[in-house]
C-alpha cells in the first residue's frame, strides 16, 4: 500500500542513502585488518589502542549492567548504546578538554569519555533528576531529550567562542551529536545556517544509527546524511561508525578546523542500533533479525580485539584484567543505583529560578504544610 | 529628565546595557542596520559592532536556540521577536529548553536570555502581528514574564530584565511606541522599582482595576472618565506577570472590595482568570462583587477592520467597573 503515491517512490530512492554510493571512511575493516586513508593518517600506538578498546569494552558494560537494572525495576527507561560505541569513544577520544559537547540522550560513550560518572546517568534514567550535573565540570552539557534543540545550543556556544576570541591557535571547538531521524527536525537545519553563515566552530556528529525507532532512514532522506552539508556551505563526511580508528582521526581532523577557524564540518557516523531504541522498544516489530546479524558481523568492538589479537599488541592477560575491570565497574554502578536515595519532595521546587520568587516560595511553603499536617496526624494517634 | 518615547526608551534602555556589560548582546531579525522594524535598535549595531548586534538568520527556533548556547558560554543575548505572531516556531525552545535548563541542571546553569515581544494589537496590522500570548509564558515555570506600559518603565525594566539571571519574557505594547513621556535617563535604574513589582498608576477607594502593557494607558483614561460619575478607580500596571505582585493585587482589592482585570488577550484561560482564582482565594470575604474580566474575544485575532471590537477600550472597562457595582 502506498500513501499519496509516495510508496514507489520511496521504493526507487530506496538505494540513496546506501553505503554503496558513498565513500566510507574505514581504518579497521570489520575483520580488524588495518588501511590507510590519504586524508586521514593516524598513528596510534599500542597503549593508545589498548586504551580504546577498554573504553569500548566498558561503555558496552555500563550499557549492560543499565538495561538489567531497567529490566529489574530499577531504572524507568534506558536508551542502549548498543552497536554505537565506536562512534561515541572515537568522537569523544577527539575532543581536548577545553572543547565542549553537546549530547542527546544516548551519549553515554561520549560521557565517560568527559569523565563523568556514569551514576550521574543512571539517576536521570531512575527519574531521581532531569540530570543535574555540572555542564562545566566535564565540558559536556546535559542530555537533551527533545531531538535536534541541542544542536542549536552547540551552535551558539561556538559562537560564543569565536566572541571569546577563543578560535585559532590553542582554540576551543564544540561538538554537537544527534541522529538520523534528528535531521529532519527544524533545529538541527537552522543549526547549520546559523553555524555556516557565522562559521562558527563546529563539528556536527550525527550518528546515522539506521533507525529512528520504528522508522528507517528512507523516511528522513532520499540522499546519504552527509551531502546534506554541502547544501548548507559546509564540508561533509561519512565515516565508518563502527569503526573507532576512522571515528577518531576523522573528528580529530574536524575538530582542528573548526578550532583554526575554517567552520563547521559535519560527520555522518554509519552505524547500528543494534538494540532497541529504548527499553520500552520493541524493535521486532518493525525489522527483521537477520538484519541485526549483517551488523553484528561490523560489531565495533570485536574488530579491535581482533586487530590486538593478530598484531600481539595485547596478550591474554590484559583482556583477562579487562573482563574483571569490566565486571568491578558493573557492580559499582549497580550498588550506587540501587543505594540512590529518592530526592526530597520539596526539591520540586528548587532551582526553578536563580532569583527570589515569592508565587513560588508560597505554594513550596503550602506543600510543605500540608506534608507536616500528616506527620501531624501520625504523631497523634 | 527627558521626552522620550516608548521606543527611544527601550533603545536607550538597550544602550546602557550594551555600555555596562560587554557581554550583553543584541540578536533578531533586521535589528541592526536597519535597526528593528520598529527602530528599537536603531544605531545600537553602529555604535557597539556587528558581533553585539546581530542580525541573524530568518528563523525564530534559531535565535533563541542559539541565545541560549551563548548564554551557556556567559553571554547574556537579548533576542527580538520581530512580532507576537512570529515566537511560535520558538515556543519549543524557549519552554522546554530555556525555561527548563535551569531546573534540569540542579541550578548549575544559569539562563540570562531576554526575548523582547513587541505584543498587542490597534495598528491596523495584517495577520499574527497583533497578538497577546503572555498567558502561554506565565503557564510556563522558570520564566519571568513582564510587560511595560510607559516609557520610564520601558527604559528601566529592559535594563533590570537583562541584569536578571533568570530568563525573561519581555513584552512591548507595539501601539504604545510612539507615545511620549518624561524619562530621567541620567537616575539609572537604581530609583525604579524591582522588575517584579506592580505600581499603581491611579490610587482610588472603589474599584482595583488590573492591567499591563498597552491596556495601562487605557485603564488610566478609564479612571479619569470614571471619577466623573464619582466612582474612584484604583489602577495598578502589574509590570510583572509571572511572578505577579499578589501583595499590592490583594491589599488594593482588600480596601476597594471590587476587582477588574483587563488584558487584550483572549479572556478564556488568560491572566486574568488565574488573578480572579487568586483574589478570590485571599479576599472573598473583603469582596463586593466576584472579579469581572475585560479582555479578547475566545477567537482568533480579527481582521483589522474588525479589531476594535475586539480590543478593550475605555468603555468596555467602565461597562465592566459599572457591573461590579450591580451585585
Amino acid at each position: 500500500m502506498t500513501v499519496n503515491g509516495a510508496g514507489p517512490a520511496a521504493s526507487a530512492d530506496s538505494r540513496r542513502g546506501q553505503p554503496e554510493s558513498a565513500e566510507l571512511i574505514q581504518l579497521l575493516t570489520p575483520e580488524g585488518e588495518r588501511v590507510e586513508h590519504p586524508d586521514y593518517p593516524l598513528e596510534i600506538s599500542a597503549d593508545e589502542l589498548k586504551a580504546l578498546y577498554r573504553d569500548l569494552v566498558l561503555v558496552r558494560r555500563i550499557d549492560f549492567e543499565a538495561i538489567a537494572l531497567q529490566r529489574q525495576g530499577e531504572l524507568g527507561i534506558w536508551a542502549s548504546l548498543l552497536g554505537q560505541e565506536a562512534a561515541q569513544i572515537g568522537s569523544g577520544r577527539a575532543l581536548e578538554p577545553a572543547d565542549m559537547a553537546f549530547p542527546t540522550y544516548r551519549e553515554h560513550g561520549v560521557a565517560w569519555c568527559r569523565g563523568l560518572d556514569p551514576t550521574k546517568l543512571l539517576e536521570l534514567f531512575r527519574g531521581v533528576s532531569h540530570g543535574g550535573w555540572d555542564p562545566k565540570a566535564h565540558n559536556f552539557h546535559l542530555y537533551t531529550i527533545v531531538i535536534g534543540s541541542q544542536t542549536l545550543h552547540a551552535t551558539g556556544y561556538a559562537m560564543g567562542i569565536q566572541r571569546d576570541g577563543a578560535v585559532g591557535e590553542g582554540g576551543e571547538a564544540v561538538i554537537a551529536y544527534f541522529g538520523d531521524g534528528a535531521t529532519s527536525q527544524g533545529d538541527v537545519n537552522e543549526a547549520f545556517i546559523w553555524a555556516s553563515v557565522s562559521n562558527a566552530p563546529i563539528v556536527f556528529f550525527c550518528q546515522n544509527n539506521q533507525w529512528a525507532i520504528s522508522e528507517p532512514l528512507e523516511r528522513q532522506s532520499r540522499v546519504p546524511l552527509y551531502l546534506r552539508a554541502h547544501g548548507f556551505g559546509f564540508p561533509g563526511v561519512r565515516v565508518d561508525g563502527n569503526d573507532v580508528l576512522a571515528c577518531l582521526a576523522v573528528t580529530r581532523k574536524a575538530m582542528q578546523a573548526a578550532r583554526d577557524g575554517q567552520g563547521p564540518t559535519m560527520i555522518e557516523a554509519y552505524t547500528y542500533r543494534m538494540g532497541a531504541h529504548t527499553t520500552t522498544d520493541d524493535p521486532t516489530r518493525y525489522r527483521l533479525a537477520a538484519e541485526l546479524e549483517t551488523w553484528k558481523l561490523k560489531d565495533p568492538i570485536e574488530r579491535v580485539k581482533a586487530y590486538l589479537v593478530r598484531t600481539e599488541q595485547a596478550d591474554e592477560l590484559f583482556f583477562t584484567a579487562l573482563d574483571a575491570e569490566a565486571a568491578e565497574l558493573g557492580a559499582r554502578i549497580r550498588k550506587a543505583c540501587l543505594e540512590m536515595p529518592d530526592p526530597d519532595p520539596l526539591a520540586i521546587f528548587e532551582n526553578v529560578y536563580a532569583e527570589p520568587n515569592a508565587m513560588l516560595e508560597a505554594e513550596r511553603d503550602s506543600y510543605a504544610a500540608y506534608l507536616e499536617s500528616f506527620d501531624v496526624e501520625e504523631a497523634g494517634r | 529628565m527627558t521626552k522620550l518615547t516608548l521606543s527611544k526608551a527601550l533603545n536607550e534602555g538597550l544602550r546602557k546595557a550594551l555600555e555596562n556589560d560587554p557581554k550583553v548582546l543584541i540578536m533578531g531579525e533586521d535589528v541592526g542596520k536597519l535597526g528593528g522594524v520598529f527602530r528599537v535598535t536603531d544605531g545600537l549595531q553602529k555604535d557597539f559592532g556587528e558581533a553585539r548586534v546581530v542580525d541573524t538568520p530568518l528563523a525564530e527556533s534559531g535565535i533563541v536556540g542559539t541565545a541560549i548556547g551563548l548564554a551557556l558560554r556567559g553571554y547574556r543575548p537579548v533576542c527580538e521577536i520581530q512580532f507576537d505572531g512570529f515566537v511560535f516556531p520558538a515556543f519549543d525552545q524557549i519552554t522546554s529548553q530555556l525555561a527548563k535548563m535551569r531546573y534540569r541542571s540542579l541550578g548549575h546553569l544559569k539562563l540570562p536570555v531576554v526575548i523582547r515581544i513587541p505584543c498587542g494589537g490597534g495598528i491596523g496590522a495584517v495577520e499574527h502581528h497583533s497578538e497577546s500570548p503572555e498567558a502561554l509564558f506565565t503557564h510556563t515555570g522558570g520564566l519571568r514574564v513582564v510587560a511595560c506600559g510607559d516609557p520610564a518603565d520601558a527604559f528601566a525594566m529592559i535594563q533590570l530584565a537583562i541584569s536578571s539571571d533568570d530568563p525573561v519574557i519581555f513584552f512591548e505594547p507595539k501601539r504604545r511606541y510612539w507615545e511620549k513621556a518624561e524619562v530621567d535617563t541620567a537616575g539609572g535604574v537604581a530609583a525604579a522599582p524591582p522588575l517584579g513589582q506592580a505600581k499603581t498608576v491611579v490610587s482610588g477607594t472603589d474599584v482595583t482595576v488590573l492591567c499591563y502593557g498597552p491596556m495601562v494607558r487605557t485603564c488610566a483614561g478609564a479612571a479619569i472618565a470614571a471619577s466623573g460619575d464619582g466612582r474612584s478607580l484604583e489602577v495598578i500596571d502589574l509590570r510583572s506577570l509571572s511572578p505577579l505582585d499578589t501583595e499590592t493585587i490583594f491589599e488594593s482589592v482588600r480596601r476597594t472590595g471590587r476587582c477588574v482585570v483587563v488584558h487584550e488577550a483572549p479572556v478564556t484561560g488568560g491572566l486574568g482568570a488565574e488573578i480572579a482564582a487568586r483574589v478570590t482565594e485571599e479576599c472573598f470575604y473583603r469582596l463586593e462583587a466576584p472579579v469581572l474580566r475585560v479582555g479578547g474575544f475566545s477567537t482568533p485575532y480579527p481582521p483589522s477592520k474588525l479589531e476594535e471590537h475586539y480590543l478593550p477600550d475605555l468603555d468596555r472597562v467602565l461597562d465592566a467597573v459599572d457591573r461590579t457595582f450591580s451585585y
